[in-house]
């Protein structure tokens, strides 16, 4: 086990070290660097502002000096901000994102699996066609346009719900929902197939065979079996609010990460986009790493070998 | 009683039970009749071709041009003249829509078409060589795979500024991660079955046994997620027009469509709800045949 886990450390390690070094090269292959789509300045500005980023500096050096900061967790200054700092941003706008995340997180697990296990035991009678429908309906509508028609119908034509910002409960409720529109419907989907398979298992009929109640079998045997592959989604599961909260985030004007994200990228805010890309990559690395290490301590039959499987 | 050779008569062969009596089916045909009795799936094809002929040849019967404005036509609701009414500069937005279409139908089959080259040519050789060179090449895979490939894409397109051609490139660049995977997954578990065994035991070469064994063996996975890379692009594309990194004006896919939709969205719903409509209904489409090509392609997966 130490020495897997120590094999799994190492690796996110150098996966990020890669993802950092591939993003650094791909910002700074950008031709003409950051300040030259601003108004004709002249040189000597110019000068000064290159001077002022280090951005005459050669590359290597450049590199070397990211990376030295980046080990004392500091990404540098923000291009288009006059004196706020990369890690500034995260610090103010991540915290919102993740209260956002956790929302939709917790949201998709609480109709998902139920939803799920219903459509399982329920296999092709009308409320597992009905809950299928609705999950195709939930992967195949994109979030935006998901979160377009929720402001329109509960925000301005009901007026039951803010349509923007975010200061307070009644201001999360539409953009969490919209958020976990895709993760709620591949949970429910993910927890359907696997409680059929395991509802075919011989311990099932075992179980019932010797006369156990019904619910204990269901909870028991099948959902706490029938939950561990639903455990590995939660690293795509994670990828996919992290992405859907650009677009979210911006249509719901809330003051998140990702919608700073959208705007320096807008904006061409290279340091940021370059922090905030690392940053994410450091969430998802850790969270792929912490997934891998729990899971075999869920499913016993899955063998540490060091080796990690396809 | 004396048996004469007139007792006897020869019996004349029936030849029934010999020979089939249905004709043989091969694996394409079987799978084709498995497909058209999943209604679903057959509805997604249908909606499918409709909208590649609507894409194809809509346009070509309409006489304004997507980019033709008519400021005293702006924003005009749904009428008989302008079946999905105008947008803010008087684009009939019917015929944006359709030119939508094959913007946002191309860069999915063209991502998908690449994903197709990248990924079969890259798993297939890890798989069919093994060893090693698989690990190497699958760890790249892995650490590749370990970065949401959406963050991919936005860094390319940032880096190439967007347009149509830098779409493509991003796409193909950054979605061939699963292909590869499922095509080195299937080519380890074809090498070791007994057919390629016998081949190789009766000296069928290297080369014979990758084309007439195990890649034919690899289409049906393949062909289901190329199918699924469809919606998945088209997915992208919108996404990235949202963030303002798609197409370029006064071209228009579908997510710029929906992009300036989301604008007026107070205004002038309708101008979102088409576009939206369009992409939901092609991922669904895509969605319903890619899930019932899977099951008529791989009966064993059949839930």
């Amino acid at each position: 086990m130490l020495s897997y886990t120590l094999k799994r450390i190492l690796n996110a390690v150098v996966v990020l070290w890669l993802v950092i070094t591939i993003t650094f090269l791909l910002m700074h292959a950008i031709p003409g660097g950051p300040f030259t789509t601003e108004k004709n300045l002249p040189p000597a500005v110019m000068k000064n502002i290159e001077a002022r980023y280090k951005l005459n500096d050669p590359l290597w050096k450049q590199y070397t000096d990211y990376m030295v900061n980046l080990t004392k967790f500091d990404l540098g200054p923000s291009f288009k901000y006059q004196g706020r700092t990369v890690n500034d941003i995260i610090g103010e706008s991540f915290p919102v994102s993740f209260h956002l995340g956790m929302n939709s997180i917790l949201f998709s697990i609480i109709i998902g699996v139920p939803a799920g296990v219903i459509s399982a035991l329920k296999r092709n009678k009308w409320q597992d066609r009905l809950i299928m429908f609705l999950t195709t309906l939930g992967v195949a509508v994109p979030s935006f346009v998901l979160a377009s028609a929720f402001i329109h119908v509960f925000a301005i034509k009901l007026a039951l719900l803010p349509a923007a910002m975010w200061n307070g409960f009644e201001y999360q409720i539409l953009p969490s929902i919209a958020l976990a529109g895709m993760p709620t419907s591949f949970i429910a989907r993910l927890t359907r197939s696997s409680m059929l398979d395991v509802l075919g298992q011989d311990y099932i009929k075992t179980a019932k065979a010797k006369g156990l109640a019904n619910y204990v079998i269901m909870y028991r045997h099948a959902l706490k079996n029938a939950l561990i592959p639903v455990v590995t989604y939660i690293g795509p599961m994670a990828a996919g609010i992290l992405t859907g909260s650009f677009v979210i985030e911006t249509l719901f004007a809330i003051p998140g990460l990702g919608r700073h994200f959208v705007t320096s990228i807008y904006n061409r805010d290279y340091t940021v986009i370059l922090g905030v890309t690392i940053f994410y990559s450091f969430l998802i690395v850790a969270l792929n790493m912490v997934v891998d290490l729990i899971y075999p301590l869920l499913d016993p039959r899955i063998k540490l070998g060091g080796k990690k499987e396809g | 009683m004396q048996l004469t050779k007139d007792s006897f008569l020869p019996v004349t062969r029936v030849n029934a039970e010999q020979g089939t009596s249905r004709p043989s089916l091969t694996y394409w045909q079987d799978a084709w009749q498995r497909l058209k009795r999943n209604k679903v799936a057959m509805l997604g094809l249908y909606i499918i071709i409709l909208l590649i002929l609507a894409a194809v040849f809509g346009p070509l019967f309409s006489g304004t041009s997507y980019s033709d404005q008519d400021l005293l036509q702006a924003n005009q609701p749904p009428s008989g003249e302008h079946w999905f009414g105008t947008d803010n500069l008087g684009r009939d937005l019917f015929i944006r829509v359709l030119y939508g279409a094959r913007i946002s139908l191309a860069i999915g089959i063209v991502a998908s078409l690449l994903n197709f080259t990248v990924g079969v040519v890259y798993g297939g050789i890890a798989g069919f060589i093994g060893g090693k060179t698989d690990r190497i090449m699958m760890n790249i895979v892995d650490i590749l795979y370990s970065v949401p490939v959406l963050l991919y894409v936005i860094l390319l397109m940032v880096v190439l500024k967007p347009g149509l051609t830098n779409i493509f490139i991003a796409l193909g660049i950054a979605y061939w991660l699963q292909m590869a995977r499922i095509v080195r997954g299937q080519m380890l578990v074809i090498k070791e079955q007994e057919y390629v065994l016998a081949a190789r035991t009766i000296g069928a070469g290297k080369w014979r046994i990758l084309l007439r064994h195990l890649i034919p063996n690899c289409m049906g996975a393949i062909i289901v997620t190329m199918t699924l890379a469809i919606p998945d692009a088209i997915f992208t594309e919108a996404f990235l027009s949202f963030i303002g990194l798609g197409v370029s004006a006064p071209m228009a896919s579908w997510g710029v469509l929906a992009s300036e939709g989301t604008n007026s969205l107070r205004s002038y719903p309708f101008q979102l709800l088409f576009p939206a409509l369009a992409i939901s209904i092609t991922m669904l489409a895509f969605n319903f045949l890619g899930d019932g090509l899977r099951d008529a392609l791989d009966p064993r997966m059949r839930r």
